[in-house]
């Protein structure tokens, strides 16, 4: 696979480190949640077959975290974002 | 028809005219007590020991494909019990245990191979965590034996004990482990079940649960509604899709493992080799070839194959420790999907719905538990409590703190 970096081009996917489906970086807040919304939010996954948000981490790059799409049946690389983009966009980061 | 030796000898000498198919090609009926859905090693095992060990027989099993066409004739045909923690081992055991009686049990070769398995000790914490090991591996009935390294050279003189980054100290090893014929190990099970009155019908893809007051009563199919009292949920490596129909979510991920064959050599591998440092195993088919498999790709795929990092690491992972390999054409490599859960054990348990029971997230250790997962499956089906080796596969145990955490990785899919 080749994920189309948005600020470096085209690089290959073995240089990235595969962190999971993108909503895990939305963490509830771990004094105010319940017991249920923690569990559901560390143990329970949506796990489609079609597209799915996950996030790469470029490791052996410029150490940036990615949003990517990507379809899981067939491993087409679909949108790649900045997961700080992504973030913002949100209004979740500074 | 029972297959023997003497049937044999009489079909031969009458043409070979008189061998009938070994399932029918069975009509869905409306309703049946129990429908599994899923045809691989796993639902077919579960609808055999139904069958057979509970006597329950109006049972059918629909398969999307035909059947082995999924994660049975996928894997790299291994049969071990070498697990540590109190919750897997004595499952792994038994699984183990109904392996070596399974052939006369169904009455089919299913080529089961008990050629020993090894996992290579590099360091002497290593050597520690496997003594460990061993020790509850043989509290649970099973075999284990630590061998130095003059014991592993005769063994295995090929390996590359003096290994820079590691070198072979020596090796944990089980005796009673080994191979097995995968796909026999489908046609066994669904032949033993379908003589026993179980209708297996395959091209049958599940697209829906049959709901009714909050309660699951069946399933819709691409053929035509099933209704039944009890629906088992038996699709590893697809269980998000299936389970996604109930409006489940579950504490699993899909992953794509590849595996490899080599052309076909003289034996050379006395049994199955794990170098578990460098995300290698290798085994030797009765064909010769040299089956070997690394790590799962990392990332989430319904896809049925992987990519080319993988296989340079596991091929990087073979000439590390068996620089002869490198000799060898590859001959063959493909993907199946796994189902990888938060803690690298299985589930396999009723759900919140009543009448939708659930087996799933093997991780890449499907193929070894198809017997016990089967059995224990079975036994909860028919009695509506978990089998005693089975009883902590349950699908809250995150929520109550107590996962089965054999590698300690977390809620990780990936690393387990």
């Amino acid at each position: 696979m080749i994920i189309p970096h948005p600020l470096l081009g085209p690089r290959d996917a073995a240089e990235f480190v595969y962190k999971g489906d993108a909503t895990l970086i939305d963490r509830p807040d771990g004094l105010t949640a319940s017991d249920d919304e923690m569990h559901d939010y560390a143990y329970l996954r949506d796990n489609p077959a079609g597209r799915h948000r996950e996030l790469w981490y470029h490791e052996q790059g410029d150490r940036s975290w990615l949003v990517v799409t990507r379809d899981t049946r067939t491993h087409e690389i679909l949108k790649v974002e900045l997961a700080r983009d992504v973030a913002r966009a949100a209004g979740r980061a500074r | 028809m029972r297959y023997s030796a003497w049937n044999i000898f009489k079909q031969g000498l009458t043409g070979n005219k008189g061998w009938t198919r070994a399932w029918r090609d069975a009509t869905p009926k409306a309703d049946y007590d129990i429908v599994i859905v899923g045809g691989g090693g796993h639902g077919l095992a579960t609808a055999y020991y139904l069958a057979k060990e509970f006597g329950l027989t109006n049972v059918a099993v629909v398969e999307k494909g035909w059947l082995g066409s999924g994660n049975i004739g996928r894997n790299t045909t291994i049969i071990r019990s070498n697990y540590l923690l109190e919750g897997n081992q004595p499952f792994y055991e038994l699984s183990l245990k109904l392996w070596e009686g399974l052939e006369q049990d169904f009455n089919y070769n299913a080529m089961v191979s008990q050629r020993g398995i090894l996992n290579l000790i590099h360091s002497d914490p290593q050597r520690d965590a496997f003594v460990r090991r061993g020790n509850a591996m043989q509290l649970s009935g099973a075999d284990a034996e630590i061998l130095d390294r003059d014991r592993l050279k005769k063994m295995c003189p090929f390996l590359d004990f003096e290994n820079a980054r590691f070198p072979v100290q020596g090796a944990i090893w089980q005796p009673r482990g080994g191979t097995v014929r995968h796909d026999a190990v489908a046609w066994g099970y669904a032949r033993g079940a379908d003589a026993r009155g179980v209708d297996i019908i395959q091209n049958c893809e599940v697209t829906g649960f049959v709901m009714d007051g909050g309660a699951c009563k069946g399933v819709e199919t691409t053929r035509c509604t099933i209704r039944a009292e009890k629906v088992a949920v038996c699709v590893a490596g697809s269980s998000g899709r299936v389970m996604d129909m109930a409006g489940m979510r579950l504490p699993i991920e899909s992953h794509v493992l590849q595996a490899f064959v080599s052309e076909g050599l003289k034996p050379v591998i006395p049994g199955v080799i794990t170098f578990g440092a460098g995300h290698f195993y290798v085994s030797q088919s009765d064909k010769g070839g040299l089956v070997f498999g690394g790590d799962i790709d990392g990332y989430n795929s319904y896809a049925q194959r992987g990519n080319l990092p993988v296989v340079e690491d596991v091929c990087e992972g073979g000439m590390a420790i068996m620089p002869m390999i490198g000799r060898a054409r590859l001959l063959r490599m493909w993907g199946g999907l796994m189902d990888m859960s938060m803690d690298g054990s299985p589930f396999i348990d009723k759900t919140h719905i009543r009448g939708l029971y659930f087996n799933g997230g093997w991780c890449y250790g499907g193929f070894k538990a198809t017997p016990a997962s089967g059995f224990c499956y079975a036994h909860l089906l028919a009695t509506d409590r978990p089998h005693e080796t089975a009883a902590q596969y349950r699908l809250d145990r995150f929520r109550r703190g107590v996962p089965i955490n054999e590698k300690g990785q977390g809620a990780q899919p990936n690393l387990h």
